[in-house]
């Protein structure tokens, strides 16, 4: 399987009043055609700047300081504001952590989807009432999809004469009007109650099944994960500790971090429960010094761990940023 | 906008006139000045022609009566005789009323047209060189006295460089019959645009010197909500569906960002009717703010309790307006 988006070395800073926060300090992504990557990590750990900085959206104090951002070939980074935004939308969609704020709430719903497809497809008649026509076809297509009914009479509508769950499918509705490639949900369902939350899910996977799409699933939930995921990533403090087929990181954990958030999580029903923090706090981003990110937290903290630890190599597929895998071989 | 609510706007608007009115006769009757004294100048009269005048006018009768008269009189729509022009008030407002009408609508769109264009630009350019030109001009713009800066500009662009009109409406050699008493309009329909182009000419000094405040107060709205808005998650979702930059920041932010900008031009526009006095006098503008403040000058009391409750009715108006403007602008509310 070749990779769909390959981000190497990503490192993404934010120039506050108390001083830099690397965000993102030294991120590898992979995402491969057609799967889903599970995203998860305590808040604050910089799963939405990553995504955020590969589709370019890193806005000031913020900066993607370092790394690649390579999709279908192409270095994202080297393209231009033009270029750039011929991607978002079209190659990759997102759909933004909170539903509610996400909609322009001065806006109809029509015609939130419609500047969505009038400024990618290219399918659409040239003008005048056959693009009209088509425009608003691919519309209620779209809304029928993520499940809103009579969508014909709600394109008229404005955000705030929908439910919550609605509002979620319909920004679900707009990020795939255009047939991205890569869909990137951040946390889609955090806002929702459980019902909901499974039917946006299901949702997802069975529009990525259907459009062949790859997905990016950034969540608080393992139980999502362990559902819908082929692989995760785990995040703590800006990087990667580790990341490997879902079934393996779940079933065997190697980086203590990991293991922490399964330890805090009742086994057999994974699905609905947040992480629960481990021990101690995330520590401060401002001036981290260059030792491993959960030393202060880690019950298997030794000597070793007070310089740079870099990923390694932990099994089939698998990787983890930890001194143990030094010591006891995977 | 349901009746109901129509309605309790209108009956709010009764004890602000009983307020307006009260406020006006208590400082009418504190400021010194005798309206008949003033009215006899230096000609030499008998006492009796004094009494009977002053009997004339009302003004031998205790203030708390004058006071209830004139409620009783304005209710019924009477607000009296002009003591200077032996009109009744209402006529001699109505006349005034189209030139400061005109005058404020020009002020009021030459403030929108340059405020919004220049707050967006300093909220998309924020820190920049523009940004610190357009906060300090907007600082001028609000602590500048409307009669220097009315003064500078005719001193310059009438007196030094004759490219404008010092003072006036018209020129005499411009004037047309009144059909609406818009110069801008009548002109027009008389199909005389030399004539139409000379009332612009006119318009101009006093129009930048009543808009100037307001000018820089919209910008600084707009700056501000245009800052608060482009933080918004919506706008990012926008900028994430790969639309143009023209659509997002047109389209997406200032859409959201015009809202308080409509809304405080429209109940700044009430205080462009104090503004209309100090720049109708210095420009000699024939409209009713130099009207009211001749009539405070000649202690006409009766045109200065209308002019002034009619100030009240357009600024309850205004806000009135800017209400229902807001509705429309946001669709979250409905009023
Ligand atoms: N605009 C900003 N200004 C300053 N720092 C920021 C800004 N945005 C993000 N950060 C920093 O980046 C860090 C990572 O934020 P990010 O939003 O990526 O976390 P997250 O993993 O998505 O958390 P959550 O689960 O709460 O969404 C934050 O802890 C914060 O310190
Ligand atoms: S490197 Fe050391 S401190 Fe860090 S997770 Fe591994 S054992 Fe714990
Ligand atoms: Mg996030």
């Amino acid at each position: 399987m070749s990779a769909l988006l390959e981000v190497r070395g990503l490192r993404t800073v934010f120039h506050t009043r108390a001083g830099e926060v690397w965000a993102v300090d030294g991120v590898d992504v992979e995402v491969r055609r057609g799967e889903c990557l599970g995203i998860v990590g305590e808040s604050g750990s910089g799963k939405s700047v990553t995504f955020a900085s590969v589709m370019g959206l890193v806005r000031s104090p913020g900066r993607v300081a370092e790394g690649q951002i390579v999709f279908e070939g192409r270095d994202l980074r080297a393209l231009s504001a033009r270029e750039m935004r011929a991607v978002r939308g079209k190659e990759i969609a997102m759909t933004m952590q909170d539903a509610l704020t996400a909609l322009n709430p001065a806006l109809t719903v029509g015609e939130q989807i419609r500047e969505a497809l009038e400024a990618h497809d290219e399918t659409l008649p040239a003008r005048g009432q056959a693009r009209r026509a088509a425009i608003r076809a691919k519309s209620v297509e779209m809304l029928g999809l993520v499940g809103i009914p009579s969508a014909e009479s709600r394109l008229r509508q404005y955000p705030h004469e929908f439910s919550g769950g609605m509002r979620q499918r319909i920004m679900i509705a707009i990020a795939l009007a255009c047939r991205p490639k890569l869909l990137i949900a951040d946390e889609p369902t955090t806002a929702l109650d459980v019902t909901i939350q499974a039917q946006v899910l299901e949702l997802i996977t069975d529009i990525r099944a259907r459009l062949g799409m790859s997905v990016v699933l950034i969540t608080h939930d393992l139980g999502v994960v362990a559902e819908h995921c082929d692989r995760v990533m785990v995040m703590y403090a800006g990087q990667v500790v580790e990341s490997g087929p879902t079934e393996d990181v779940i079933a065997s954990p190697r980086h203590p971090y990991t293991r922490g958030l399964l330890a805090s999580i009742p086994r057999p029903g994974l699905r609905g429960q947040p992480i629960k923090p481990i021990e101690g706090q995330v520590p401060d981003l401002i001036g981290m010094p260059p030792q491993c990110r959960f030393y202060s937290r880690c019950p298997l903290r030794r000597d070793a761990c007070l310089a740079p630890v870099a990923m390694r190599p932990a099994g089939e597929g698998r990787s983890a940023r930890c001194v143990l895998l030094d010591e006891v071989p995977a | 906008m349901s009746l109901g609510k129509l309605i309790e706007r209108l009956l709010q608007l009764v004890p602000v006139l009983l307020g307006v009115t009260l406020i006006v006769f208590v400082m009418m009757a504190l400021t010194p000045g005798d309206p008949v004294q003033i009215m006899i100048g230096d000609q030499t009269i008998t006492p009796e022609q004094e009494e009977a005048l002053r009997r004339g006018l009302g003004l031998d009768r205790p203030i708390v009566e004058r006071f209830f008269v004139f409620l009783g009189n304005a209710a019924q729509g009477d607000f009296g005789q002009s003591f200077y022009h032996r009109r009744p008030v209402a006529d001699v407002i109505s006349e005034r009323l189209p030139a400061t009408i005109e005058l404020s609508l020009v002020a009021l769109i030459v403030a929108l047209v340059t405020a919004i264009p220049l707050g967006v630009l300093a909220a998309i350019r924020k820190n920049s060189i523009f940004d610190k030109l357009a906060t300090v001009g907007s600082l001028l713009g609000v602590s500048l006295p409307g009669f220097w800066f009315g003064i500078l500009l005719i001193m310059l662009f009438a007196v030094q460089w004759h490219i404008l009109p010092v003072s006036g409406r018209i020129g005499y050699a411009s004037e047309v019959p009144t059909i609406t008493g818009f110069l801008l309009i009548d002109t027009l329909l008389h199909g005389n645009l030399p004539a139409f182009w000379d009332a612009v000419k006119h318009l101009i000094l006093p129009a930048v010197t009543l808009g100037l405040p307001m000018t820089a107060i919209l910008m600084r709205v707009t700056r501000t909500s245009m800052l608060e808005v482009l933080r918004q998650d919506y706008v990012t979702f926008a900028d994430a569906k790969g639309l143009s930059r023209r659509r997002v920041l047109f389209r997406h932010a200032l859409k959201n960002a015009l809202i308080p900008t409509v809304s405080v031009a429209a109940i700044e526009t009430g205080s462009l009717l104090g503004g209309n006095m100090i720049v109708e006098t210095v420009f000699g503008w024939p409209g009713l703010g130099r009207l009211v403040v001749e009539s405070i000058f000649l202690r006409n009391y009766p045109l200065v309790q209308a002019a002034v409750l009619l100030y009240a009715v357009i600024y309850v108006g205004l806000n009135f307006f800017a209400d229902i403007l807001y509705t429309i602008l946001n669709p979250r509310v409905k009023l």
